[in-house]
């Protein structure tokens, strides 16, 4: 520890990280387009066909990835996953936005009770991790993906209307608002055509971070037996259904997790570009 | 300081409250008879009249609103009745589980402090060196991993291959190693970026300056100075995050098959266990509100400026 350099604050060329990183989420996000017109055009095994006979195949032209415990093909069980998994996650994240963008512009821009009411619920929520509502809301709603999803949305739409709400309260003070204002726009036309787009970046940022984390939650939930339900193709309900064959198989391992890793990585840069695209910074941590 | 105390307080029991409640009108309403529920636990066939006794013993017959003053007032008295899986008391089943799940937590944590403080420190002191670069790798990396993954990679490769660590219970030593280095791995990573980008901001503060030129030796302007700055950011993302390391630990419990409460729940949720389910609930709740407490004091601790401007905002 002799020397610090700590007053030396050289920035690693942003344009430079920034085109590697879109070249590599691009290239990943081909891949998973392709993977799934694959899918669609030429979907040649039933994901939940089960043949006792072919059970535990390796590798081979017809079953590219082999087969899993029960004989069904593993490649389409790990595409079509990907669809649920990917698909649930957006779907949560959409129905999220979609309470909290609204929510929050009316809290933030018309204030009154409708503020008060929201700031109440939000601190409750605020008070109590969200990660453990979503486990017990799915529990008390009983266990399954779509009890799920509509848990992380029931958590997931205060944290953006209280993104908006904050944006709002800033931006309504500056003078393009108080121009629009004078000019007698209605309140509606106000929020959607002059704050909504100013808000836009921010919201996209935070909902583009989030997106690995709630992929993550969907399928750690799904692994312990409160999201999917077998026979789903979902990625950690297929870890979850063949873990008693990792030690003979363990590629039945390796596949439905390098899934989750490379999909949350993609998700997570995704953000991080976002971020400093929009160059939205600390006050969109979630 | 009473009155942030006292705010808190009332913030998570109102929210408390209205999850009790919500469960409450779940129990009652949901679509799974509870009678049924607890008779067929054994499996066997059930007369109509012993589900009508049933009924009629918990006060299922009651009006709606007299059911829920009674709820409530053994909730306040916190008596959460007995399980419908085992019939033991909610809150002793809960508190006897406790233990293992505070062991867990405790390792895990340990486990994070010793990857993320030399990491993190390792790159904001070398910044730009080959630690730094690795760090970063593994911190990106890291945040995809889900832990559960991790863990089958971890028990496949110690548990079963190359080793005979225990994979699942709860007994003696050993049988926390796998556990806590899963959690303890899978929660480092977002600390060591933390720890590293707070420790830069401090070292380029003018205390520590003013430290060099006193001719402190540079081990003791980091250790006394600079990382004690850095430790705020770092303990509110804690008490942030307080949520997905509980979330964690239920994973990492079921993972496990490691009798602490998280795996409880999750059994419980899986047999509609609901009264374990608001014990959990408000065990919860009170871990929450106490850790959330503990780290707003800390920061008085931390940073003696922020007693100051407290006092200047009250004026």
């Amino acid at each position: 520890m002799k020397s610090m350099p700590a007053r030396v604050r050289t920035r690693p060329s942003k344009s430079k990280k920034h085109s590697v990183q879109a070249i590599v989420a691009a290239l990943f996000a081909l891949l998973v387009i392709a993977a799934s017109v694959y899918t669609f055009l030429y979907l040649k095994h039933d994901p939940t066909l089960t043949d006792l006979r072919g059970r535990l195949l390796g590798a081979s032209t017809l079953h590219p990835l082999g087969t899993d415990h029960l004989g069904r093909d593993v490649l389409t069980r790990l595409l079509l996953g990907g669809g649920q998994t990917l698909g649930y996650s957006l779907l949560a994240l959409g129905a999220a936005l979609v309470i909290g963008i609204p929510f929050g512009l009316i809290a933030g821009y018309k204030r009154g009770w409708v503020d008060k009411v929201f700031m109440r619920i939000a601190d409750g929520f605020l008070a109590f991790p969200d990660t453990i509502v979503a486990i017990v809301l799915s529990g008390l709603l009983g266990a399954g993906i779509s009890n799920l999803v509509l848990a992380i949305v029931i958590v997931k739409w205060v944290s953006y209307a209280r993104l908006v709400r904050s944006t709002v309260l800033s931006e309504s003070q500056k003078d393009y608002i108080r121009i629009a204002r004078t000019n007698g726009l209605s309140d509606a036309r106000i929020m959607t055509k002059h704050l909504l787009p100013h808000i836009a970046g921010h919201v996209l940022v935070l909902a583009s971070l989030d997106l690995g984390k709630i992929i993550l939650l969907i399928s750690s939930l799904s692994y312990i037996g409160l999201g999917a339900q077998p026979p789903t193709p979902e990625w950690g309900a297929m870890l979850n259904d063949s873990r008693p064959y990792f030690q003979s198989r363990p590629e039945l391992m390796v596949y439905p997790g390098l899934a989750i890793v490379s999909v949350v990585l993609l998700a997570n840069m995704l953000g991080d570009y976002l971020r400093d695209r929009f160059d939205v910074k600390k006050e969109v941590q979630p | 300081m009473f009155r942030i105390l006292l705010r808190k307080f009332s913030e998570v029991f109102i929210f408390l409250l209205f999850i009790m409640f919500v469960s409450f009108l779940f129990i009652r309403l949901a679509p799974g008879d509870p009678v049924l529920t607890i008779l067929n636990v054994d499996e066997l066939s059930v007369s109509q009249e012993q589900v009508e006794a049933m009924r009629e013993e918990m006060g299922f017959n009651d009006p709606l609103p007299v059911q829920f003053g009674s709820w409530l007032l053994d909730f306040v008295r916190l008596d959460f009745g007995t399980s419908y899986s085992t019939g033991q008391p909610v809150m002793q089943t809960l508190m006897s589980a406790l233990p293992a799940t505070a062991e867990l937590t405790l390792g895990a944590l340990l486990v994070m402090l010793l990857i993320a403080v030399p990491l993190g420190s390792l790159s904001a002191v070398y910044r730009g060196s080959w630690i730094d670069t690795l760090s970063r790798m593994l911190s990106i990396v890291g945040a995809a991993v889900p832990s559960f993954w991790l863990g089958l990679i971890l028990i496949d490769l110690f548990g079963v291959r190359f080793g005979n660590l225990p994979t699942m219970g709860r007994d003696g030593f050993a049988s926390l190693i796998l556990p806590c280095v899963t959690l303890g791995l899978a929660i480092s990573s977002v600390y060591v970026r933390l720890l590293r980008s707070s420790l830069l901001d401090s070292l380029s503060q003018e205390f520590v300056r003013s430290a060099r030129a006193r001719g402190l030796s540079e081990g003791r302007i980091f250790w006394l100075h600079a990382l004690r700055h850095s430790l705020p950011p770092v303990i509110t993302v804690f008490g942030v995050s307080l949520g997905s390391l509980i979330g964690g630990v239920v994973v990492i419990e079921v993972l496990f098959a490691y009798p602490g409460i998280g795996k409880l729940v999750v059994d419980a949720i899986r047999q509609r266990d609901y009264p374990l389910i608001q014990g959990y609930i408000l065990i919860m709740a009170i871990v929450v509100f106490i850790v959330n407490t503990a780290v707003d004091l800390s920061y008085r601790y931390l940073n003696p400026e922020m007693k100051l401007k407290e006092k200047e905002a009250h004026r």
